[in-house]
């Protein structure tokens, strides 16, 4: 019996030991969360985000940059303050700031650094640089806020702010993190992915006290970040702002549009606001300011708002007549106005006639002409095939569904098809003169003033366009940018109908805009009044030039305005001569529009 | 000092080999628990822990060599003197020690210092082996087992005065070798039987289970044997007892200093409160099984470099092994213990005289009990007590006096052949 003692004792050893090994192999070997925990223990991931994008204009004038503010950051076991009074004067703050701040960065933890002062400006910061040495504890760090320095093109850039909760959500290649900034609207949200470059990431070690210990694994997992990459702008910065100086306090949209590219030129929102009041510290603040004011100036006119496109529309109506076969430049209709209102001309007139006096029974025979072409015996039924079949040629123009100009909510305006007069009307209820108001730009039809600048390019190229954009160059390389807008959109008119239109414009900007008329260069133009039944009409004007070679397609849209003669057409005209002379040689029509009073 | 009595050629080398083994490893271990990759300084250097243990394995090997060239009888004679020395030293300990965490451990001048504690070990080794080693002792005998728990329980009672509890469980070690020597089996299932009753009482929430359960065990043993009233009333009282004893132990647990409370708490309930009084466990834990199979490699871990383990150089320097050497690294040092426990076993019984085997055994009980119980409190299977990790754990007194212990049983092992066999 006492000899085995021996043995029970060796056996106990071996017991314990096989106890000890089986537990260590479960938490070592089996179960790895404990390396999960030691990771999230000492390991800190520090992201290191990059410099976002400059965004330029046509011309390589800054439109958009980074303005670094300074944070001064405090390590409170280090800091010694001296002579305290000293201190609070060449850093501007008050004593009680001081004990406030610090203590509430002492509460935080006295190792780890934390903000002790907001947002110096660099001005400030060159001023306290050097005495910075003088206070341990104490470093500055560097962040960037954006920055407008001529305060302009406030929609069509954008704005940049903190992720939304959804945006993450849909973010499922999951890089963005919460509390990054993104673009939010324009340019900066369109081009986020070439803007925002790349995030870095570097993993640091951590003791228990949160203490920095240096780059884990000599960095070897680490990641440098890559700057944005800056983006030229088709616009042009001086005209832009000429146009919102000539926009200020009234409402409506410019725009301007290189007809051979499709580059927007100008692009104006009135009313408008400083992009600089949604960068930095101030931005919800400034956000609920902007978003509750009844003038909309957040509202994106040029691509959000729909009107009618009037008169301006016969023009197309003529080119599709011309291209079907269906109207020569020698068809003649007389001015009947018990078909449709119209005002004092000649008549009968031929197309030439009809444009230059826009007149509304002329198209009004000539649209039924298009639609009701005999297709079918049935005259509801032909009604509804000459519909469809017109509806897409106008379709081809460009208008009824967004373009797709390089900022998101554009809308699309609508040309209707058979399908809502029988939803309103009921399938075969309604025959051409259920529809006739489409023949001179009125009824069922919307645009946006940015398709209506478009138009004038088609116009203006004689039969194509390409996608109104505001990308010029990404990286400095214009072939960056995205295919689309390379591409070039014919819209089914044979180059020659073009001429006619042309030379009417030319001539109908003599009776119904002459103030819009330029010395030595030919403006074609078309004045358009668009009907406002809550109050005063809205004066339009769209044209291109020179005639001869045009360099700029614009519209005007000014709201309340009343006649197209007089608030659109003067408007376009000073942002034609101010695009392709660089000054304005008619200061009398520049005061007319500042003064802005156009009904009388 | 007579010359026959150095026998070079006799000692065990294993277990010098084992023991230097351990000693280096665990001076790596140290060096790479205070290591900072920002200020790296040499193993050497003096400043930092591991060059201070440098010192302290410098003179526990000249301690070797004192004990080594001693006169073998040495120890066996003047082994009652030693213990009285260092029952004298607990004795004053409170007096003139330090007090350091409200505990008085050590005493000395200026920054030499002992632990008279981690002395008094091998003292009462030597001692419990003088007293037992008359043929006539018999640990089945009342009286017997009177004395040698007398000699047991006197440095236990002074070094809980001081108090240091850890260091005291340690003594209780030593009832392995009254098992070799013979303490009846009985004691041990009884002593066993109670611990596992006192552990349930403590795990398990509800004492009423517990208490119903020996009512039933109770009830069962007395229908199955012979139902006389001697033998009812024997179980009945065996029973009520222990259920008197299940109520006492809340009591008890109660009655403990707050910190020794919440080490027992923190084991029955792992994930209790884990930034505060499960802090040292769940961080030690974390260490080492952060490590895997292989471990980070040396002087990689993140864990014990960046402090998240307290006392990691000391009572948790298993943590630094396990993170950076992995399961394989704790294998290696694992099956170096339990060689070199198997080797002072087997040493053990090849003695000559009831002295050296008796002071054998109390070498393995006491090596055993830190090993086994500094490793289980690392990975949470026991309450975190501070005891140390023999050759491991930074620290003079640590080192010497394990040195010491093992090193007088090498001593004797070596000289066995001279001596007399005097087996009882």
């Amino acid at each position: 019996m006492k000899d085995q003692r021996p043995v029970v004792i060796l056996i106990f050893i071996f017991l314990v030991s096989i106890i000890l090994l089986t537990k260590l192999f479960m938490i070592q070997v089996v179960d790895d969360s404990f390396m999960k925990r030691a990771e999230s223990n000492a390991i800190q991931r520090i992201v290191d985000h990059p410099y976002r994008g400059l965004i330029y204009d046509r011309n390589g004038k800054l439109l958009v940059f980074n303005n670094p503010i300074f944070d001064v950051m405090i390590v409170p076991k280090e800091f010694k303050v001296g002579d305290t009074t000293r201190f609070c004067e060449l850093f501007k703050i008050s004593k009680e700031q001081l004990i406030e701040s610090y203590t509430a960065a002492r509460k935080y933890s006295s190792v780890k650094p934390s903000t002790l002062i907001k947002q110096f400006s660099t001005k400030d910061f060159a001023r306290i640089q050097d005495f910075l040495v003088d206070y341990p504890g104490l470093f500055i760090t560097t962040r960037s806020v954006r920055s407008y320095p001529n305060a302009t093109a406030a929609h069509a850039l954008g704005y940049i702010g903190e992720i939304s909760a959804g945006q993450l959500e849909r973010d499922t290649l999951k890089y963005y993190a919460q509390g990054d900034y993104v673009g939010l609207s324009g340019l900066e949200r369109y081009y986020e992915n070439d803007l925002r470059g790349r995030k870095g990431v570097k993993y640091k070690m951590v003791n228990v006290r949160g203490v920095d210990k240096g780059p884990f694994k000599d960095g070897e997992y680490d990641t440098a970040s890559v700057a944005g990459k800056n983006i030229t702008s088709t616009l042009d910065m001086d005209l832009q702002l000429y146009g919102e100086m000539l926009m200020a306090g009234k409402t409506g949209s410019v725009v301007a549009i290189e007809p051979k590219t499709g580059e927007i030129l100008a692009m104006i929102s009135a009313p408008f606001y400083n992009p600089n009041e949604l960068t930095g510290a101030d931005f919800s603040k400034n956000y609920r300011k902007l978003n509750g004011d009844p003038s909309k100036p957040l509202f994106n006119r040029p691509i959000m708002a729909m009107y009618p496109p009037g008169s301006i529309f016969k023009i197309v109506q003529s080119l599709i007549g011309l291209q079907e076969g269906i109207l020569t430049p020698n068809t003649t209709f007389a001015c009947n106005r018990s078909l449709v209102a119209c005002h004092n001309h000649p008549s009968p007139v031929n197309l030439f006639g009809a444009i230059r006096n826009s007149c509304n029974p002329y198209y009004h025979q000539a649209f039924r002409m298009i639609i009701n072409q005999e297709v079918s015996s049935n005259t509801f039924k032909d009604t509804e095939i000459g519909l469809n079949a017109w509806r897409e040629k106008v379709l081809k123009f460009g208008l009824g569904s967004s373009l797709g100009v390089d900022m998101s909510n554009e809308k699309g305006g609508s040309i209707p098809s058979s399908k809502l007069y029988d939803r309103v009307y009921g399938e075969g209820h309604w025959k051409y003169s259920t529809i006739y108001s489409l023949s001179i730009g009125q009824g069922e039809l919307l645009v946006t003033p940015l398709q209506m600048a478009n138009l004038s390019a088609v116009f203006a190229n004689k039969g194509y366009y390409y996608t109104p954009h505001l990308i010029k160059e990404v990286d400095g390389d214009p072939t960056l940018i995205p295919a689309k807008y390379q591409i070039k959109h014919e819209v089914g008119i044979d180059a020659h109908h073009f001429d006619l239109i042309q030379d009417a414009m030319a001539e109908a900007i003599y009776g119904t805009a002459a103030r819009a008329v330029l010395k030595d260069i030919t403006i074609a133009g078309k004045t358009g009044t668009a009907q406002n039944p809550h109050g005063e009409d809205h004066s339009v004007f769209f044209a291109f030039a020179p005639k001869e070679d045009p360099k700029i397609a614009i519209a005007v849209y000014v709201e309340n305005a009343g006649w197209g003669g007089r608030a659109a057409a003067s408007t376009a005209s000073l942002m034609i001569e101010k695009y392709l002379r660089g000054s304005i040689t008619r200061p009398a029509l520049e005061e007319y529009v500042l003064a802005g009073n156009f009904i009388y | 000092m007579r010359e026959s009595d150095i026998h070079i050629n006799r000692v065990d080398w294993i277990t010098v080999v084992i023991y230097f083994a351990l000693v280096m490893i665990g001076w790596f271990n140290i060096y790479a628990a205070v290591y900072d990759g920002q200020a790296e300084k040499s193993i050497f250097d003096f400043s930092i822990n591991s060059g201070k243990q440098l010192v302290w394995i410098g003179t526990a090997i000249m301690l070797i060599i004192i004990i080594m060239v001693a006169d073998s009888r040495f120890f066996e004679n003047l082994s009652l003197y030693i213990y009285l020395v260092f029952l004298v030293l607990l004795i004053i300990t409170p007096f003139v020690g330090k007090e350091v965490n409200g505990q008085i451990l050590s005493i000395g001048v200026g920054d030499f210092r002992i632990q008279p504690g981690e002395f008094a070990k091998f003292a009462t080794g030597l001692a419990l082996a003088k007293v037992m080693e008359r043929p006539t002792f018999d640990l089945s005998k009342k009286n017997y087992q009177a004395i040698a728990f007398g000699v047991l329980m006197a440095p236990v009672i002074l070094i809980l005065l001081q108090p240091d509890t850890g260091t005291a469980m340690v003594y209780f070690s030593l009832l392995l070798m009254f098992y070799r020597e013979g303490l009846p089996a009985g004691y041990y299932i009884l002593g066993f039987g109670l611990i596992a009753i006192v552990l349930l009482a403590l795990g398990i929430e509800n004492n009423l289970y517990l208490a119903a359960a020996i009512v039933v065990v109770t009830l069962i043993l007395i229908f199955l044997g012979k139902r006389t009233w001697q033998r009812i009333l024997a179980f009945s009282a065996i029973g009520l007892g222990l259920i008197a004893l299940i109520y006492s132990i809340d009591f008890v647990v109660g009655k403990l200093p707050e910190h020794q409370q919440n080490r027992i708490m923190v084991l029955f309930n792992p994930n209790l409160d884990p930034l505060g009084v499960g802090w040292n466990v769940t961080q030690s834990k974390i260490a080492i099984g952060s490590g895997g199979l292989l471990g980070k490699g040396y002087l990689e871990g993140t864990q014990t470099k960046f402090d998240f383990v307290p006392e990691q150089h000391t009572d948790f320097i298993f943590c630094t092994l396990g993170e950076e050497f992995g399961w394989v690294g704790s294998l290696v040092v694992i099956a170096l213990f339990v060689g070199l426990l198997y080797r002072l076993v087997f040493m053990a019984e090849r003695q000559k005289t009831r002295f050296s085997r008796i002071y054998g055994y109390c070498v393995v009980s006491i090596l055993l009990f830190h090993f086994m119980i500094n490793i289980a409190m690392t990975i949470g299977l026991f309450p975190v007590v501070g005891i140390p990790l023999p050759f491991f754990s930074y620290g003079g007194s640590s080192l010497w006096s394990f040195t010491v212990l093992l090193f007088i049983f090498v001593k004797m092992d070596s000289s066995r052949a001279t001596q007399l066999g005097r087996l009882g």
